[in-house]
């Protein structure tokens, strides 16, 4: 088994609001090891998203407060690290990119110059030498005419091709890890298909490690090697992608891959449902989050909240009764 | 067939683009540029494609929210092209829509009581305790609680806001809906709740559907007649099975190819469809779809292909296909 690159041990990250404090992300421990594509899945709010910034360490203090035992990248630990070295390590050995490329683009600058800025920064090259690698960087992200698209500013490529630089900027610099925040949930299915191999493409060029994160199951069938599910701001349950979704282990997971509607010739008369709705933070019930929705909840479940424990296969489950035993 | 309770033939709904500074005509937006459509009372169509593919237009168009350029849009065995606006009225009753995302589409500072009692005012329908009591009819029927009626819409979550547009939707009991991409901004638990009730509505209501949506997978799952936009044309329609298991069009097929499954190791065979969808200011000569085509011909480029029956009410315009 590949070693971790990236070990998140107990993080948390809390709102403080006039009144109270809110845990919107809490104890969430998971790995990402070399070259591999771990997919964190969950529905909105269940806190997907800000464990991605809490690991960039992009959150703002306050009102977020994060906490963690160790967030350990490349044998460091990044709770300890100043803002400083963060920013040298950031778009140098770990990226991110996001859903709306046109939001994170600088509006103002043509996108070669946007690609040559972390080759200058983190690499030291000069201008001349950057423009030529970033040239090369738009080719390879499947930009035709490269030297001509460099000129261009965000607003004159489609989506399709304004993730394709943000996809060139964050791996410039070859890093490790690349954080990716549903970065094809606002294009068109087949321009996400392109970007989806794309991504596959330069993870076995550079063996780049990706954290993927996304609601859409299907996305990470096909793109991810093993998945964490989140629900109300913890990991309910962890695994290889393939036997994650052949026999899912949590009620939450089970209940998410059947109420997705599929290409089937014979039509169901009606999807399952998840009863009910994702509590909000600081609302949580008492014992396990998930226990209002579930149908095999039992008193347990409404009392005790149940640890992320580890399960056969190399996989984890939070659940009193895993596969409802 | 039974007589279409909507009919839509040769549509074309054009945008002009206006210069910046004398707003001179400089070129022209073919949002829609050609489409047929017919409904059968009870039916569920759904419209699918890509962005800019023209499907919200149409739906618009229909509905004489956005005036169509040419062609004309029977309804219920009535032509309403060109049906002046007092004329018009009533039969917004008999046709609505909902739309993609219920927090802009409400009115946030009206309460749920008031969104709903709306159409029944504005129609000179009820008023008094019988529009009470209709409001509340209305919240049972979407699964709303009937202390709703007090509350605003930011107190409700995404899925019970879109409860909401629906109930909206069937205040004056229209025979049709069109729903423009109507579970598009909800979770996938909440998708299947929204989606199960549209069809247990239209079962009791015997409601016709129009489902505009870029997700295949809800298409397959609660449309009767699926038709496939590109670039402001229909490129292939038909029924369901056929469309999804039996694709004509090289579009349909990338498209079918191009969704993700939700069953690891199905990974895509197929290369996937390069390029971007074009501007429908500009679009391509001959068939539009012919420089993404993987099996463009010469005569592709120069010549619109034509609609063509294959049977069964499947329709494709390709010219690998007579076209």
């Amino acid at each position: 088994m590949a070693e971790a690159v990236l070990r998140a041990e107990k993080l948390g990250v809390a709102f403080r609001i006039p009144g109270g404090r809110t845990q919107a992300v809490d104890g969430v421990t998971f790995e990402l090891r070399h070259g591999e594509t771990l997919g964190l899945v969950g529905e909105s709010g269940s806190g997907k998203t800000l464990t991605s910034l809490a690991l960039m360490r992009l959150l703002e203090s306050p009102p977020t407060e994060l906490s963690a035992d160790s967030i350990v990248f490349e044998g460091r630990d990044l709770l300890t690290l100043s803002e400083a070295e963060m920013a040298d390590l950031r778009g140098a050995r770990l990226s991110m990119i996001f859903q709306e490329p046109m939001t994170s683009l600088n509006p103002l600058m043509p996108v070669g110059k946007q690609i040559d800025e972390p080759l200058i920064r983190h690499l030291g090259l000069s201008s001349a030498e950057a423009r030529a690698r970033s040239e090369a960087l738009l080719a390879r992200v499947g930009i035709p005419r490269p030297s001509e698209a460099a000129q261009r500013y965000p607003h004159q490529l489609s989506g399709g091709m304004r993730q394709r630089v943000m996809i060139a900027i964050a791996l410039a610099c070859r890093p490790s890890v690349l954080v990716a925040d549903e970065p094809t949930t606002a294009l068109d299915v087949t321009i996400q298909a392109q970007i989806l191999d794309l991504l596959r493409e330069l993870q076995d060029e550079l063996g780049t490690a990706i954290l993927l994160i996304t609601h859409d199951l299907a996305v990470i069938a096909e793109t991810a090697h093993r998945v964490a599910v989140m629900y109300a701001g913890r990991i309910v349950e962890t695994g290889p992608v393939a036997a994650l979704f052949a026999t899912p282990l949590h009620p939450y997971t089970e209940g998410l891959l059947r109420s997705i509607p599929r290409i089937t010739r014979a039509r169901q008369a009606e999807l399952p449902e998840i009863p009910g709705m994702v509590p909000a933070p600081g609302q949580l019930p008492a014992g396990c989050a998930f226990a209002p929705r579930c149908t095999f909840a039992d008193a347990a479940c409404h009392t005790e909240r149940p640890a992320l424990e580890p399960a056969e296969g190399g996989r984890e489950v939070a659940c009193w009764k895993p596969r409802h035993g | 067939m039974a007589d279409p309770l909507l009919e839509i033939t040769g549509l074309k709904t054009h945008f002009p683009i206006l210069s910046k500074l004398l707003r001179r005509r400089v070129g022209t937006v073919k949002a829609v540029d050609g489409v047929d459509l017919r409904v059968a009372p009870g039916e569920v169509l759904g419209v699918v494609g890509e962005s800019g593919s023209g499907k919200t237009t149409v739906g618009k168009s229909i509905l004489r929210l956005i005036q169509p350029t040419e062609g004309s849009i029977r309804f219920e065995g009535r032509d309403i092209t060109n049906l002046p606006a007092a004329e018009m009225m009533p039969l917004r009753a008999r046709m609505q829509i909902v739309f993609q995302d219920p927090m802009s589409s409400l009115n946030p500072r009206m309460t749920i009581g008031r969104i709903l009692a709306a159409p029944y005012e504005i129609h000179g329908v009820a008023k008094g305790q019988e529009l009470r009591d209709r409001v509340a009819g209305l919240l049972g029927l979407v699964g709303l609680p009937a202390d709703a009626a007090q509350r605003y819409p930011h107190e409700f979550s995404g899925g019970q806001r879109q409860r909401v547009g629906i109930a909206r939707a069937l205040a004056l009991r229209p025979s049709l809906i069109i729903g423009d991409e109507p579970v598009s901004a909800l979770d996938v638990s909440i998708q299947a709740q929204i989606l199960n009730l549209l069809k247990r509505l239209q079962g009791e209501l015997g409601l016709t559907y129009i489902l505009i949506s870029h997700n295949l997978g809800v298409v397959s799952h609660i449309c009767d007649q699926v038709a496939v936009m590109y670039l402001g044309r229909v490129v292939e329609s038909g029924p369901r099975e056929a469309l999804f298991f039996n694709p004509k069009h090289p579009y349909t097929e990338a498209l079918l190819a191009a969704v993700p499954m939700p069953e690891p190791g199905m990974r895509r065979a197929h290369v996937p469809l390069g390029g971007d969808v074009p501007s429908p200011a500009n679009p391509p000569s001959g068939c539009a779809f012919h420089p993404r085509c993987p099996r463009a011909m010469a005569r592709c480029a120069v010549e619109a292909p034509m609609p063509t029956q294959l049977g069964d009410g499947h329709v494709v315009a390709c010219h690998l296909h007579g076209g």
